[in-house]
């Protein structure tokens, strides 16, 4: 019998057989940017060549049905080629910009919007909530496709004061490493594990199992003949760490599981450096198919930011600048326990020390 | 097709839905039928029926694959197994339609034909197949040139910017260091050995457009030395409204230089008298606020490299962090020799000291700055903090008494002088 040949560790395919030609030619040589409209970017060269990028929002999770027609689209228009952005957009390029109604008749048939450039509210980077992961609070793509249809206006628009970049986790692991954005939707449980006492002997490693919780909530059971654990309640922050190692210890409870949505994040240094998202609003009902009170939150949000922000002041710098006391009154929001940090050495930092505060 | 009159709600509306997407497949395909089914019961019970999976992978490899299976296995069959498959993206994500519909094929063929375009990681995320599948559809994206992206604690499959394919900002070559820096890591990528996950992204400029001081335990962020460039006649371009602000980004028409530009730059080192626009370049500590507003007029310096970052990760378990700056400039030219060290050396490190699930920025949390530099050999520079310590509880080693009988100091330009 002959060994049939295995591939391994060959690694992603290089890029460069994926370059679009005006690409490849001018390859570190683009010298400026213009954004000619919402959603289109035009990128001149020292060599005095032009591309034009044309960006599509996408909901992330797609099928091979949409990829495919985007690759009509780009075997059309672009030359076999195109990009997918960090937030989950599509690029096509054109190199001549007479084929660009063309494009947009191509893409409003289809449904596609363009936009998501500069001052809009882009994409939503999120994760993948009930459709695909195990310790999920919420959905992920049925929220963002609710938001989004309501910020609709806002993707195909530079309207903002700055850009404002939105982020979904459906649980405090948050995949989507929401915790620099300016809006971020974040899942959150409200209850400890129940502990199923007769099957977690058979499933979990009990070492392992109270290793995981960062809090340390979890011994073993004093019944020793349980074999099982037991949880201090008071200290669990609803992690679902050890329902990950440990099956047998669900925490999941369909009417206290929520939305919390924190706000002022931000990872580009200009002006201002990189800043966490702080919370504004610690649960929401978790309201499927189309959380509305979800969704309203965000635009009250959105909104009193468009109103009382400066030129080119991002959500956390609008806030920094009015205080968070009055950012919760002019949006609305009550302040309550929740929002005093009291989590281990990060919660000092945030508490005031000056006598700068405001009524 | 199972009924989903809650999902069914999110077929309306301007922004592109999934359920109308995935219903196209689930007409064909019984398996994403029952994806569907499974998730109108979540939006019905409000809660995920997904369960963790066992260890489920392709020969040799101890990641790449995510074994998931639903908790309603009879009533929906076709997810019984629903594994997830990380298909390691190329840099920057471009591709060619022709290499596109190669991977649509192979996972018409032999999955879902659900994915994720693209994962928080980077990955292009086959959504969901059976283990008898994972094999066979593994030898078929080999065969056509893709490997799988890492799980686990496993070198994660690093990502980068647009870079220099489309952005006159790069200050390196951000897609050939992810290339490079796949490559180099490859056994580690795919055979998890680290106390935990370990990711690196790669951003040109400080627009850190791939989120790297978030979302990496290695951030890499391009950075110049020198001065800005200026171009002063573009300047009055823009200040006489001919050239937009932001290139045509924002709803503003014209800038005003001193308002918009030099108030706000966060260190007051620019200034303007109505006709030149003038940079103490020494003080800028490029932030990107003037180039962003003004990218016909300015352009960053040409002594070029990157700041090494490390540490961030999301909240679990002792909070969010990001990145910490540990070497403030090093030149990135192929092929990265210098990054590819300080990357191993910092693992070796971190193997060395780490518990299990430890993130890098934990460890040094809890052992201490000082020991992670030591152990990597980079010397202390006022880069790296924001803000000195408050506290007088500082440690003395013999080296620093060594260092002082050397009559070593710190030279802001030139760094240590011994
Ligand atoms: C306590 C340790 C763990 C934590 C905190 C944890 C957390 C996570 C997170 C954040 C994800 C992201 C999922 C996504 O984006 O889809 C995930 C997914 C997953 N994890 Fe874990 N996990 C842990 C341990 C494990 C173990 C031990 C296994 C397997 C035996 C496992 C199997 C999976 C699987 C199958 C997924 C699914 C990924 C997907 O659906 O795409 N995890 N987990
Ligand atoms: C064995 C355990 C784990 C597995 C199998 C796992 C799986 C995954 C998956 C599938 C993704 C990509 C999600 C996507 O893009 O769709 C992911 C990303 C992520 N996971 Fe995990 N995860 C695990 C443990 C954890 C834990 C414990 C944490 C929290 C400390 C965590 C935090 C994250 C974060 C922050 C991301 C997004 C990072 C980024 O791309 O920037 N994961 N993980
Ligand atoms: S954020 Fe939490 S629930 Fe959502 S995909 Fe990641 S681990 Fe799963
Ligand atoms: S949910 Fe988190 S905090 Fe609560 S017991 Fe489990 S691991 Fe500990
Ligand atoms: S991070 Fe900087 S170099 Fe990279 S794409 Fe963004 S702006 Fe351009
Ligand atoms: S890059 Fe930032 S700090 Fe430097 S001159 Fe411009 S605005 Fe000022």
């Amino acid at each position: 019998m002959t060994e049939p040949e295995r591939k391994t560790d060959i690694g992603p395919p290089h890029y460069g057989q994926f370059l679009h030609p005006v690409i490849k030619a001018n390859y570190g040589k683009w010298k400026y940017h213009e954004i000619i409209e919402p959603g289109v970017l035009m990128h001149v060269s020292e060599t005095g060549d032009k591309l034009y990028s044309v960006r599509v929002g996408s909901g992330r999770l797609v099928s091979t049905d949409f990829v495919r027609e985007a690759c009509d689209l780009a075997d059309k228009y672009s030359q076999g080629h195109f990009r997918f952005t960090s937030r989950h957009n599509m690029e096509f390029f054109l190199t001549d910009l007479s084929q660009l109604p063309a494009l947009k008749a191509d893409l409003a048939a289809k449904g596609w919007p363009i936009g998501g450039t500069g001052h809009s509210v882009t994409s939503i980077v999120h994760t993948q909530g009930w459709v695909h992961c195990h310790t999920p609070a919420i959905d992920a793509s049925g929220i963002v496709k609710a938001v989004m249809d309501d910020l609709f206006e806002y993707f195909g628009k530079h309207d903002l004061p700055a850009q404002v970049r939105i982020a979904l986790a459906c649980c405090l692991n948050m995949c989507g490493a929401v915790h620099c954005s300016d809006i971020a939707i974040c899942g959150v449980h409200r209850t400890p594990p129940k502990i199923l006492h007769d099957k977690l002997r058979h499933l979990c490693e009990i070492p392992t199992t109270i290793a995981s919780c960062p809090t340390g909530a979890i011994r073993p059971h004093p019944d020793k003949s349980l074999k099982s654990v037991i949880v201090n309640e008071e200290r669990c922050m609803y992690c679902g760490n050890c329902y990950t190692m440990c099956p047998a210890m669900p925490c999941f409870d369909a009417e206290k599981g929520g939305v919390a949505i924190l706000v002022g994040g931000k990872v580009s240094n200009s002006k201002t450096p990189p800043a966490f998202s702080r919370l504004a609003i610690p649960w929401i009902p978790n309201n499927p198919p189309r959380w509305p009170e979800t969704v309203a939150a965000i635009r009250k949000i959105l909104t009193k930011y468009a109103e009382g922000a400066n030129k080119w002041e991002r959500v956390g710098e609008w806030i920094e600048r009015i205080g968070w006391e009055r950012f919760f009154e002019v949006c609305d929001i009550p302040f309550t326990f929740q929002h005093i940090d009291d989590y281990k050495f990060q919660a000092y930092d945030t508490y005031r020390t000056s006598m700068h505060f405001k009524f | 097709m199972h009924k989903t009159p809650l999902l069914d709600q999110l077929e309306s509306g301007p922004w592109p839905s999934f359920v109308k997407d995935l219903k196209r497949v689930a007409a064909r395909k019984p398996q994403t039928a029952d994806l569907l089914g499974v998730l109108e019961r979540s939006y019905k019970d409000k809660i995920t029926h997904w369960k963790h999976g066992g260890i489920v992978g392709v020969l040799g490899y101890g990641s790449g694959i995510i074994g998931r299976y639903t908790d309603l296995p009879d009533e929906f069959p076709g997810v019984e197994h629903f594994h997830t498959i990380r298909v390691n993206h190329p840099s920057a994500w471009m591709y060619t339609t022709k290499a596109l519909r190669e991977l649509c094929d192979i996972w018409d063929e032999h999955g879902s034909s659900v994915l994720n375009m693209h994962g928080s990681t980077g990955d292009i995320i086959f959504l969901g197949t059976r283990t008898e599948e994972l094999e066979p559809c593994f030898a078929k994206l080999t065969a056509k040139g893709w490997d799988l992206g890492g799980s686990g604690s496993a070198f994660r499959s690093p990502s980068c910017c647009v870079g220099p394919a489309r952005c006159e900002w790069a200050m390196y070559d951000t897609l050939e260091a992810c290339y490079e820096l796949t490559q180099e890591f490859q056994f580690d990528l795919h055979r998890p050995s680290y106390p935990y996950k370990y990711k690196l992204k790669l951003s040109g400029c400080p627009n850190d457009c791939v989120a790297a001081v978030a979302r990496a335990d290695c951030s890499v962020i391009g950075v110049w030395k020198d001065d800005i460039r200026i171009d002063q006649s573009a300047v009055q371009a823009y200040a006489g409204g001919e050239l937009k602000p932001r290139g045509g980004a924002t709803k503003w028409d014209k800038l005003d230089i001193q308002k918009d530009v030099v108030e706000l730059c966060p260190t007051q080192c620019m200034s303007w008298d109505g006709k030149t626009l003038k940079i103490n370049n020494r003080e800028c500590n490029h932030c990107m606020h003037c180039i962003n507003l003004m990218p016909q007029a300015l352009r960053p310096g040409t002594e070029r490299g990157a700041a090494f970052l490390l540490g961030s990760h999301a909240p679990i378990l002792e909070g969010a962090q990001m990145s910490w700056v540990i070497v403030p400039f090093f030149e990135m030219e192929k092929p990265f020799d210098y990054l590819k060290e300080l990357m191993t050396n910092i693992a070796e490190w971190w193997s060395e000291h780490g518990k299990n699930r430890e993130r890098v920025g934990e460890l040094i949390l809890r052992l201490g700055m000082r020991s992670l530099l030591e152990a990597i050999g980079v010397e202390p520079a006022p880069q790296q903090v924001r803000i000195p310590r408050a506290n007088p509880f500082f440690f003395w080693h013999q080296s620093d008494f060594d260092a002082e009988a050397k009559g070593r100091r710190y030279d802001t330009r030139q760094g240590f002088v011994r």
